[in-house]
């Protein structure tokens, strides 16, 4: 029989895989995708819960994560394609300029 | 502790979580290694329409039609759209430093979040806020509960996604008109020669 407990392995599997690549990776698109698993990880553990607990709230809140994750997408993609037109890549470490 | 995995695998709830799990570490892990953009975003795609899976499982049917229609239709879509305005052909090249010292912060940093959310859950005995209705179908009682008890947050939700369009159009529709390869002095040139004729 499958616990609550393997679900909260998986997503915290996951959330270490996304928060890893949120540490290693230079390219700021890399970074939006890591963040992505991150979201998604947090996800499968309201869903896990909400489902254990008989509870509403978790899928709620998965609800609203989505709806930000949309947002910060939009915007966030907005800001890459500013900055890629503007200095022509994506790498922090060519983005730094302010470096004393 | 083995004769309990194989009889967990025996089911179909125990096959198909093992084989999601599986299949969602890996192919997130090729989105966290990938040197490549575009091989990054279709493991990242593939990966979301698994987890979907997962709650399907969970019984959270509204929850998984919502991820695949807004995660894997809408941002996966977006991600590739913008791809057109970044070199997405050619592998990044990044500077890493110190690998090792990076796995491990991270996994005991994501163990620590994990261990400070679950313990809580652990401890004490929740008791359900809103439970879920016995014969009601999960679209139903997500939209009772969703329209009453969380009607603010969903539209302070619909205003901020209405904002965040308006942050895209302008971030990214500035300047749309003009190309970011080629030299815009050389249309200036054609119009003098035209002026001169």
């Amino acid at each position: 029989m499958i616990g609550l407990s393997h679900y909260l392995i998986v997503s915290a599997i996951i959330f270490s895989i996304g928060l890893v690549g949120v540490l290693r990776r230079r390219n700021l698109l890399m970074l939006f995708f890591a963040t992505e698993v991150m979201l998604n990880a947090v996800n499968i553990a309201f869903a896990a819960i909400s489902h254990y607990y008989n509870d509403l709230t978790g899928q709620m809140f998965a609800f609203f994560i989505i709806a930000i994750a949309a947002s910060e997408v939009a915007v966030g993609l907005g800001i890459l394609i500013v900055l890629f037109k503007k200095h022509g890549s994506l790498d922090l470490d060519d983005l730094a300029n302010m470096r004393g | 502790m083995f004769e309990n995995f194989i009889a967990s695998i025996m089911t179909i709830e125990g096959a198909a979580f093992y084989v999601f799990s599986i299949l969602t570490i890996g192919l997130f892990s090729i989105t966290v290694m990938s040197k490549n953009v575009l091989y990054a975003m279709t493991s990242l795609a593939a990966a979301m329409v698994l987890i979907s899976g997962f709650f399907f499982i969970l019984g959270a049917d509204f929850l998984g039609v919502v991820q695949l229609v807004v995660y894997v239709g809408a941002i996966m879509a977006l991600y590739s759209f913008a791809m057109m305005f970044f070199d997405a052909t050619k592998d990044i090249k990044e500077k890493t430093t110190n690998n090792s010292l990076v796995f491990l912060l991270g996994g005991l940093s994501a163990l620590v979040l994990v261990l400070m959310f679950a313990a809580p859950i652990y401890s004490e005995n929740i008791q359900a806020l809103y439970p879920m209705h016995e014969g009601v179908g999960n679209a139903q009682d997500v939209g009772m509960v969703l329209f009453t008890k969380y009607l603010i947050p969903f539209e302070v939700a619909a205003v901020m996604l209405l904002v965040a369009m308006i942050a895209g159009i302008i971030l990214a529709g500035k300047k749309m008109d003009e190309s970011l390869t080629e030299d815009m002095s050389a249309d200036d040139e054609i119009l003098i020669i035209k002026d001169e004729k």
